[in-house]
């Protein structure tokens, strides 16, 4: 076995192991930072699709994690207050049902990504990366300014929604539902990139002349890649509203994109588990230091720093070494 | 008379004052090697990327498979069946070997788009693919990444790409620039034969394989074509001597 693979198997194991020994032993503030991990996994696994695959250096990620999220907030604020959101040309009423608060959260954040794609995905370098910023920054405003919804007070959701069969306010049932979808999200990025997609679009990345003269259009690739990645993000937007119960317009601030951006790097960019291991290091960095430190952030600069200087494979790179061509 | 598989008709292209093609009429016949040599700068490069649809021409018509493809980008002429190799290799660094020319392949059938089948583990792509690369003598280097190839490999596999599209035509601008004598003559041998597949535009400055492989030989120079014929006519005419050959050349 492939010393990543051990590496990824432990990592998924230990991310289950953990909150299932503090539900045994009654810790709920494990099992808290446990569903962090995961949801701000799957985030990364959005981007890590766009940023590790596809070279697409995004900083404007916030924008589908925030879509999510209100997405999960607007749907429940109208169910709690028995209010459509809108009647015509049919009722549209609000629900407190996750199932289809992600559908709707995968719908708009892909949407959202699609129209920003086709946008920003003919520029690229640094005007790419601002011009993802500037999308997010954007919406942030939006939501900043959009009072029904909280402005910038956000809005709570009383209850956490509902999923059949389970009980969600139970903090493991509920992480376990986050935990499931990060697999599935790490099991859709695993088939992709070793699909005829996935092998275009990693082409793009390195030569797109080179792709453009075997007849494949880097940009329709980078779009569809784009559209994913933001779905996926967005799903994690959804997830995180549902865990703190809250959606408020930091979710869109261009530091959120930056702390996505960071699992991603910290983890190793186009690494299947790299956003695990950056989520999971980023979260205990948060716990022990922010407890030591205000200044915890600062260590994560340093060790930002540390990586994109000595170890460009991140946490999982210098642990499993050079990545090794596929089979 | 046979239709031509590719012509060009009176272009055209300035890099400001400088001209780099300037009236160029040129065809590419079934089963031909075109060789078009001329000193460096003279304009070859240019005017293939003008036939491959990286550049536009100022005027002037490129007609393809008997259509008018002036207008339509690279990835269009692509799939239309122009296979390509660049003067400066240029390969997807890392890749494997088999998976530069299973991209080559996937461009070709249009597959890119499918989004869960595992692309190494579809049985009759990675065969075809071990096949264009076998063609080319890379079929013990499937698993060795681009970047760790030599450099004479590189040009092989860019051949190999080209190759996988099945093209109706190929454009190979230099391709045994940095060979060395042994990789010059094997390519040459296996151009030779490439030939019966889909007729060669062919950029080179290696004389001895342009001599022994080519039908017909354009000989470009300051952006214009100021001569075109078979390997015989061109070795005598006395221009061609004067501008590319070297007159004080005696026998070629
Ligand atoms: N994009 C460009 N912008 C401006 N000038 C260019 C450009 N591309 C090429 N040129 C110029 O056009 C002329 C023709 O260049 P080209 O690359 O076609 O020559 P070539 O015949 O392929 O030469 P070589 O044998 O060295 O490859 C050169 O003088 C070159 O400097
Ligand atoms: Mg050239």
């Amino acid at each position: 076995m492939r010393r990543e693979t051990i590496i990824n198997a432990a990592l998924a194991i230990g991310l289950l192991a953990i909150p299932l020994w503090a539900h045994v032993t009654g810790e709920i503030f494990t099992i808290t930072l446990s569903t962090r991990v995961a949801i701000l996994a799957l985030a990364a696994v959005g981007l890590n699709l766009a940023l590790g695959l596809g070279g697409l250096i995004s900083f404007g990620h916030a924008a589908y994690f925030g879509l999510g999220g209100y997405a999960m907030g607007i749907l429940a604020f109208h169910a709690q207050n028995y209010d459509p959101i809108f009647t015509w040309p049919f009722v549209f009423a609000g629900t407190k049902q996750m199932l289809v608060i992600w559908v709707v959260a995968l719908i708009v954040s892909g949407l959202a990504a699609f129209v920003i794609g086709m946008l920003t995905l003919r520029t690229s370098g640094a005007y790419f990366i601002m011009a993802t910023l500037a999308f997010g920054q954007m919406l942030y405003y939006l939501f900043v300014s959009w009072p029904k919804y909280g402005g910038e007070d956000g809005m709570s959701i009383y209850l956490r929604n509902d999923f059949p069969g389970v009980n969600t306010l139970d903090p493991i049932q509920f992480f376990l539902i986050c935990y499931v979808l990060l697999m599935l999200g790490i099991f859709v990025s695993w088939r992709i990139a070793r699909s005829p997609f996935g092998l275009a679009l990693q082409a793009s990345r390195q030569n797109a002349e080179r792709v453009e003269t075997v007849g494949i259009t880097p940009f329709r690739i980078r779009l569809a890649a784009f559209v994913i990645s933001g779905m996926i993000t967005g799903l994690a937007g959804a997830l995180m509203a549902d865990l703190n119960r809250f959606v408020g317009p930091t979710m869109f601030s261009w530091q959120t994109s930056g702390e996505i951006m960071i699992l991603v790097i910290l983890g190793g960019v186009a690494r299947l588990y790299g956003p695990v291991a950056g989520a999971a290091l980023f979260i205990l960095l948060e716990h022990w230091l922010g407890g030591v430190s205000d200044y915890w952030l600062a260590f994560v600069g340093a060790l930002l720093l540390l990586v994109v200087l000595f170890a460009r494979g991140g946490l999982i790179g210098s642990l499993a070494g050079r990545e090794v061509a596929h089979d | 008379m046979t239709e031509p598989v590719l012509e060009i008709r009176h272009v055209h292209k300035n890099f400001g004052a400088l001209r780099a093609s300037h009236d160029i009429n040129l065809t590419l016949l079934p089963g031909e090697i075109h060789a078009l040599i001329g000193p460096n700068g003279a304009g070859k490069s240019t005017l293939i990327k003008q036939i491959a649809g990286n550049l536009r021409p100022d005027a002037g018509e490129i007609r393809f498979l008997g259509q008018d493809v002036t207008e339509l980008d690279t990835v269009s002429r692509a799939r239309m069946g122009l296979g390509r190799s660049f003067q400066i290799s240029s390969v997807i660094p890392e890749f494997t070997v088999l998976q530069n020319v299973v991209l080559a392949l996937q461009g070709a059938q249009g597959t890119s788009y499918h989004f869960f089948r595992a692309v190494l583990k579809d049985r009759e792509t990675t065969a075809k693919a071990r096949e264009a690369a076998e063609r080319v003598g890379l079929g013990d280097r499937l698993a060795v990444w681009a970047q760790d190839l030599s450099h004479g490999e590189r040009r092989k596999l860019e051949i190999a790409m080209a190759l996988a599209l099945e093209p109706k035509a190929f454009l190979l601008d230099e391709p045994m620039a940095g060979m060395g004598t042994e990789g010059a003559a094997e390519m040459t041998r296996f151009l030779d034969q490439l030939r019966h597949e889909a007729p060669i535009l062919l950029v080179e400055h290696d004389m001895d394989a342009v001599f022994s492989l080519a039908d017909r030989i354009s000989v470009l120079d300051y952006g214009e074509i100021i001569a075109t014929g078979t390997v015989e006519e061109i070795r005598t005419n006395p221009e061609v001597r004067r501008a590319y050959l070297g007159e004080d050349e005696e026998a070629v």
